[in-house]
């Protein structure tokens, strides 16, 4: 009996707490009709960003640790005028994890999207909202019509972009080369040379690591793109990553057997940390660290690379780390950069995303983040004098130049089942033994019929 | 690293509606229930079922027969395609999932990874497990060593496999190794190696890391069973003048069969699913990979839906036999029990 009574009584308690929570729920609704601080002299930039006040936005991106903080502090003052809440969160799993957001329906408003592949798929699915007009008239009037070709499918823009990467670098140590009296080489041939020469020097010439979590390989898919683009120029690089020729065609086998000469050669690689065989097992992070300690002579890697020198690494002409332009192998192909980015797709279409869309699309944001160091954009409105890092204002010549041969990364370009698979296990493995052959054999089979 | 609770009170507040919306939930069945006229048995096993009974069929059933659907279809789900998914797997040789012996290096294949997964985690592990708590059966220090052995079940997957992968780390001949391993074969003089590169070997070095967590439970239920061993059964022994190798293997070993196959078993389904350790160290990279890791991968990263769910389903078929052969264990020992 007492059970019974008890029973009662819990189920009693169990419907008030419900009553309870219903009405709490009611009265939850919060005022969002100021405006922020817009008015203020400060915010003067961002009057145009009007009645977002008190929204949320999520934003998921690649982009984490260090620099996920510094963007942060790049769009806080936008936040603080507009009363905009931004809610930012980086993945090492991006684009598996991105897909699975969406598939079950936990997309975030905005996303930084490194491959124009995976842009195009969310496009495709319907899962993309299109840009809308501001976001698309501020992306237009700052970006070059290249850029936005690859944030545009089926004649629409989905993604305005955001940060730029140029890959075509190759990081080196200016002490080390004046200690030795090596010039920087502006030729494919100079720089063998001086490979060479390191060797004679008892130097490892080269390094690198190509390990990355879920995406391991990566970093030489980037070296066979930028010497197939330096040997048969930007149509034939056109032609295969959209497939119009296969991956196994002749010209590739060349460009991947030229890759050989350097990343497979035991004399050449892996200065400080081992074999050729350790390119495999090395993270790309610490691919690049031994050029610091002169344990290696050259290490081919992007603008970013600038990040992940170890704290006091001073990166200049003169410093402990600098990077030349990766040499072109025939001048008469042009000057050729193979580069990436992001770019920011909207799941959602409320204002406040849209406005904050169009913000990360503007002068604004492109100068304010690169205050900060360490970032670079082909933004036009991106003023030099804010880039601090040489090395960026370097890479912001070469985008902003109108006369270089840009081209995005292929395997960003190319279907996911390549790009962001069979390329990067058939790279992996040709480092780890496999042939030139039999590597590009298997990836033509796998790309998609 | 500073956990900061009022930024964090939007997930907290969260996290009390649910925890209220279950208790009135739980409260409201209870009330109707409490009312409901006559019969009442029947309405309240009904009632008390449902909301298990529903979150399995929104959890389990339907995702489970979605993806024998998918399996049967294109990369994008558009089309059927019939059995060309599974015709993929065991003909294509690009899929990588039979051993490929002509190439440079040796591809040993994702079907034989996971065999040898399969083969050797639940053995081993067992094994250990049984070894260990015999050994340490009735000895001063029992509960402590068993803690020991214990712990690294409290481990996550993921974070076993970044623990290990520190362990297997490699560093150039001549310079300071950072991983454990190396740096005991440079100690003893030899040259360090890149254990996770090389297979067959790379795999044997993941399947340590899942033995590691598995033989402290293999050893706990093991451990319990052995103290369950009726004593005057031991007694009679002794007095019969059995040596310990004996006493092992016909005293010890039948009396805890079951709970023997039970933790075989166990242990068997968990390394069919095993995919965070290969994830974390290698990325299923070097011939590592296994079923659930080219799942994952073909689902979600290649944008082959049809061939993810081929693999998922594939799975499912090498686990039934498994489940069905528990089941009809199970079944008999509750006939033994009610005769």
């Amino acid at each position: 009996m007492a059970s019974h009574r008890q029973r009662r009584l819990l189920a009693f308690s169990g419907a008030v707490v419900m009553a309870l929570t219903v009405a709490a729920c009611g009265g939850g609704e919060s005022d969002n009709t100021s405006e922020g601080k817009l008015d203020t002299p400060e915010c003067a930039a961002y009057k145009d960003y009007t009645g977002i006040s008190g929204e949320t936005v999520t934003i998921y991106s690649p982009i984490r640790d260090a620099e996920a903080g510094l963007l942060e502090d790049a769009w806080k003052t936008f936040a603080d005028c507009t009363g905009v809440k931004i809610e930012y969160e980086g993945s090492g799993e991006f684009e598996a994890q991105l897909k699975v957001r969406v598939e079950g329906g936990d997309a975030p408003d905005l996303a930084f999207i490194p491959q124009p592949g995976l842009l195009e798929f969310f496009a495709k699915g319907g899962k993309l909202k299109a840009a809308g007009e501001k976001t698309k008239a501020m992306a237009t009037q700052n970006f070059s019509p290249d850029w936005l070709k690859y944030g545009t499918v089926n004649g629409s823009l989905y993604g305005a972009p955001l940060g730029a990467n140029v890959k075509s670098f190759v990081w080196y140590s200016p002490s080390l080369f004046k200690e030795k009296g090596w010039k920087v080489p502006t030729t494919w041939d100079e720089m063998i040379k001086l490979s060479d020469t390191m060797v004679a020097a008892n130097l490892k010439p080269w390094c690198a690591g190509i390990g990355s979590q879920d995406a391991t390989g990566w970093p030489a898919t980037d070296w066979i793109e930028d010497v197939l683009l330096r040997e048969q120029g930007p149509d034939v690089y056109d032609q295969w990553v959209t497939h119009a020729i296969p991956f196994n065609d002749p010209r590739i086998v060349s460009a991947t057997d030229r890759v050989g000469s350097i990343l497979k050669n035991e004399k050449y690689v892996n200065g400080g940390i081992g074999g050729v065989k350790s390119i495999a097992t090395t993270t790309f992070q610490d691919g690049g660290l031994p050029v610091v300690q002169k344990k290696c002579g050259m290490h081919r890697q992007a603008s970013f690379y600038a990040n992940q020198w170890p704290k006091g690494t001073k990166v200049a002409e003169d410093g402990d780390a600098f990077a030349f332009y990766l040499p072109a192998i025939d001048p008469a192909k042009g000057k050729p950069v193979l580069g990436g980015g992001e770019f920011v797709g909207a799941f959602t279409d409320t204002p406040a995303v849209q406005a904050v869309q169009t913000y990360l699309a503007s002068p604004d944001f492109a100068n304010s983040r690169a205050k900060l160091n360490n970032w670079i954009s082909a933004n036009k409105g991106l003023d030099v004098a804010n880039v601090s890092n040489p090395i960026d204002k370097v890479a912001v010549g070469i985008l902003q130049d109108s006369g270089a041969v840009f081209r995005f990364d292929g395997s960003d370009l190319m279907p996911a089942a390549v790009g962001a698979n069979s390329f990067w296990k058939g790279m992996t493995n040709w480092i780890n033994g496999t042939d030139t052959k039999a590597t590009l054999d298997f990836i033509e089979g796998t790309w998609p019929k | 690293m500073n956990f900061d609770f009022t930024a964090e009170a939007p997930k907290l507040m969260m996290l009390l509606y649910g925890v209220i919306a279950f208790a009135a939930v739980v409260g409201l069945l209870l009330l109707v229930l409490d009312v409901l006229p006559a019969r009442k048995d029947r309405w309240i096993a009904l009632g008390l079922l449902a909301p298990a009974g529903l979150l399995l069929l929104v959890g389990l059933i339907v995702p489970a027969i979605r993806t024998m659907v998918l399996a049967f279809m294109n990369a994008d789900s558009s089309e059927f395609v019939g059995l060309e998914n599974f015709g993929w797997m065991f003909t294509d040789k690009n899929s990588g999932m039979l051993p490929d012996f002509s190439s440079d290096p040796v591809q040993y294949g994702v079907l034989l990874s996971t065999l040898l997964w399969v083969l050797l985690v639940p053995t081993v592990s067992t094994a250990v497990g049984l070894v260990y708590a015999v050994m340490v059966d009735r000895a001063r220090f029992e509960s402590f060593a068993k803690s020991l052995v214990f712990m690294p079940m409290a481990i996550s997957f993921v974070g076993a496999g970044i623990i290990w992968k520190f362990v297997y780390e490699y560093r150039q001949e001549g310079t300071e190794q950072i991983g454990l391993l190396n740096q005991f074969v440079v100690a003893l003089g030899g040259t360090p190696q890149q254990w996770l590169l090389d297979g067959p070997w790379n795999t044997l070095f993941l399947i340590v890391v899942l033995v590691w967590i598995q033989a402290g439970f293999a050893m706990v239920v093991l451990s319990a069973a052995i103290k369950a061993i009726p004593a005057d059964i031991v007694e009679a022994a002794r007095i019969d003048g059995v040596t310990a190798w004996q006493m092992f293997w016909r005293v010890t070993i039948p009396s805890i069969r079951p709970a023997l196959v039970v933790v075989l078993v166990t242990i068997s389904i968990g390394t069919l699913k095993v995919f965070d350790i290969v994830r974390t160290m290698t990325g299923g990279q070097f011939g590592t990979s296994v079923v659930a890791n080219e799942m994952y991968t073909y689902s979600f990263r290649a944008d082959e839906k049809g061939k993810g769910a081929a693999l998922a389903v594939l799975l499912f078929l090498f686990v039934i036999p498994i489940v069905i052969y528990q089941v009809r264990l199970m079944r008999r020992r509750r006939l033994e029990g009610a005769r």
